[in-house]
């Protein structure tokens, strides 16, 4: 469907983008651009406004003052439901109360509802989906168990099911590993790396944990202080001394079996 | 049996059975959502508006209707404007509606006691009026939750992931909490405004303890509604005690026994002996 040549097409553009919650600015005049098939890594302390960023990408956001496109479309009220279903988005591990009415499948089965629209049911080709997704995230021997059931590891596997089965162009990941041991974590993060290779996806991948940033970054953009600080690929950006200034505190890396390793120095 | 020879009886039991899926569907999104606290609150504004209607002349079921489900709807947008729980929404808009009440009531001269009737309700002095308006808004609710389930079940879910994937969700939230102000203020004559509240949460409670499926937990409440009605009904009949009491005390005990033979109960045993590798 997507094809090689649309690889260098700009699929989000975000322009001098102004977001305020209340008195504080969570984003002050921030631009952004993606290219399609990128698997781009945000990075940044807690308030620095990542989190904000990315919301602006599915309208969950709201703008004071500039300009998003996604998908080709600018972001309004007539066009979010419609980017929505097309851009799949994982928060962190919600809770879950063990004893929601709701399984496993189903769960998966929601990121179809937007894609169905009112008034149709899921059929045939929906629930094979489902099925496919779960296969892919390896949950589907638990598709009929509570959601309430699983481990968090678990739940963010079905998460990111249900953010597949919308068959998305683009899968926006909050801080999916937060809270999970560091086995699901390194687990959940081989998985994310397989699907944007399989799916030939759109990835942006926000955490304020250095160690649980995706090895496969195309590039990293450092944010500080609700603005941009920094953005590059992660060879020049992963570096002792940036890193230290961006989190205001001695940062040292470690090489341990081919992998970085951040530590808090001192 | 004679009990089903009397007009006011057979009334009462078609009462039951309406207030009863209505209520308890309705019970479903407010247990689940973690509301419980809406059913006191509409009751309220429902009463304030009576009130209000009395005061000034103008029908007393029309002023409950208009406050009944202008407070639900103002309930989804406040919460979200003012960035407040949705409990919290609820409780300030009960607090108002109690104030509303209490103005109308000091401005009224004479007696107001009639007025206090809405608060208990009569099951057994129901009107046809009464049935006609408790049908409608009946029907309208299960059509309405089997036509847009798949809509629900994902705002139930989550609210936020239900956005997301591109259900239009705030409106469906919106509707849910418009079907609860409307079955309220049906119910609040026949059925009262303190009952309501039990008729609302004990069903769905119950089913609550009893099933993994909402389609199920749906069904089930439905069921536990119409028969706490009926069963309280016979015992009122039976034992000559307060019809509205009976009913609240039937559907309690329903509540009680599913919480204690609940399977849900069991989760932890299941998962040990099922998983043993996940038990740290």
């Amino acid at each position: 469907m997507r094809n090689h040549r649309e690889t260098n097409n700009t699929i989000v553009k975000i322009e001098n983008a102004i977001v305020s919650y209340r008195e504080d600015v969570a984003l002050r005049d921030v631009s952004l651009e993606v290219k399609r098939g990128e698997f781009l890594g945000i990075i940044g302390p807690n308030g620095a406004g990542k989190t904000t960023l990315i919301t602006l990408i599915n309208g969950l956001g709201k703008l004071v003052q500039g300009h998003v496109w996604v998908l080709g479309h600018g972001i309004s009220k007539g066009s979010v439901n419609g980017i929505r279903k097309r851009v799949g988005y994982v928060a962190q591990l919600q809770n879950i109360d063990p004893r929601m009415p709701i399984s496993v499948h189903e769960v998966v089965m929601v990121g179809r509802y937007g894609q169905l629209g009112l008034f149709r049911r899921p059929n045939k080709s929906d629930r094979d989906i489902v099925d496919r997704m779960l296969e892919l995230v390896g949950m589907s021997h638990l598709a009929k168990r509570p959601i309430g059931h699983l481990s968090g590891g678990e739940q963010q596997r079905v998460a990111i099911a249900r953010a597949l089965a919308q068959e998305p162009e683009m899968l926006l990941l909050d801080e999916p590993t937060a809270s999970l041991d560091w086995r699901a974590q390194r687990e959940l993060l081989e998985l994310i790396k397989e699907i944007h290779e399989a799916q030939n996806l759109t990835t942006i991948f926000v955490t304020h944990d250095l160690n649980a940033l995706p090895q496969i970054c195309d590039r990293v953009v450092l944010m500080k202080e609700g603005k941009i600080w920094q953005q590059g690929i992660p060879e020049q950006m992963l570096k002792q001394d940036i890193l230290s200034q961006l989190y205001d505190a001695p940062i040292s890396i470690q090489e341990h079996e081919g992998r970085q390793i951040f530590l808090k120095a001192g | 049996m004679s009990i089903f020879g009397y007009q006011f009886m057979q009334n009462a039991i078609l009462a039951a059975f309406l207030g009863g899926v209505a209520c308890a569907t309705v019970g479903v999104f407010v247990v689940l959502m973690g509301i419980s606290f809406i059913g006191v609150c509409l009751s309220h504004a429902a009463f304030a508006g009576a009130l209000l209607g009395v005061l000034l002349g103008f029908n007393p079921l029309l002023g409950a209707f208009l406050f009944s489900l202008g407070t639900a709807a103002i309930i989804g947008p406040l919460a979200s404007r003012g960035e407040l729980n949705l409990d919290t929404s609820i409780g300030v808009l009960f607090s108002l509606m109690l104030g509303l009440a209490f103005i109308f009531m000091g401005l009224m001269s004479g007696p107001k006691t009639e007025m206090l009737g809405l608060l208990w309700g009569s099951i057994l002095t129901v009107t046809r009026t009464d049935l006609i308006l408790l049908g409608i808004v009946t029907s309208a609710v299960v059509a309405l939750v089997v036509l847009f389930y798949k809509e629900i079940q994902a705002v139930i879910f989550n609210r936020e992931i239900a956005l997301a994937v591109g259900i239009p969700a705030s409106l469906i939230l919106y509707g849910i909490l418009f079907l609860t102000g409307s079955t309220i203020t049906v119910s609040l004559s026949p059925i009262g405004g303190l009952l309501i509240f039990s008729l609302i949460i004990n069903p769905a409670a119950a089913a609550y303890q009893l099933t993994y499926s909402l389609k199920k937990m749906f069904l089930l409440s439905a069921i536990f509604g119409v028969v706490s009605g009926w069963i309280g009904l016979l015992a009122s009949y039976l034992f000559n005690v307060p019809s509205g009491a009976a009913i609240i005390v039937t559907s309690s005990l329903i509540f009680g026994l599913a919480a204690l033979f609940s399977p849900k109960r069991k989760v932890k045993r299941w998962r040990v002996r099922d998983e043993p590798s996940r038990v740290l």
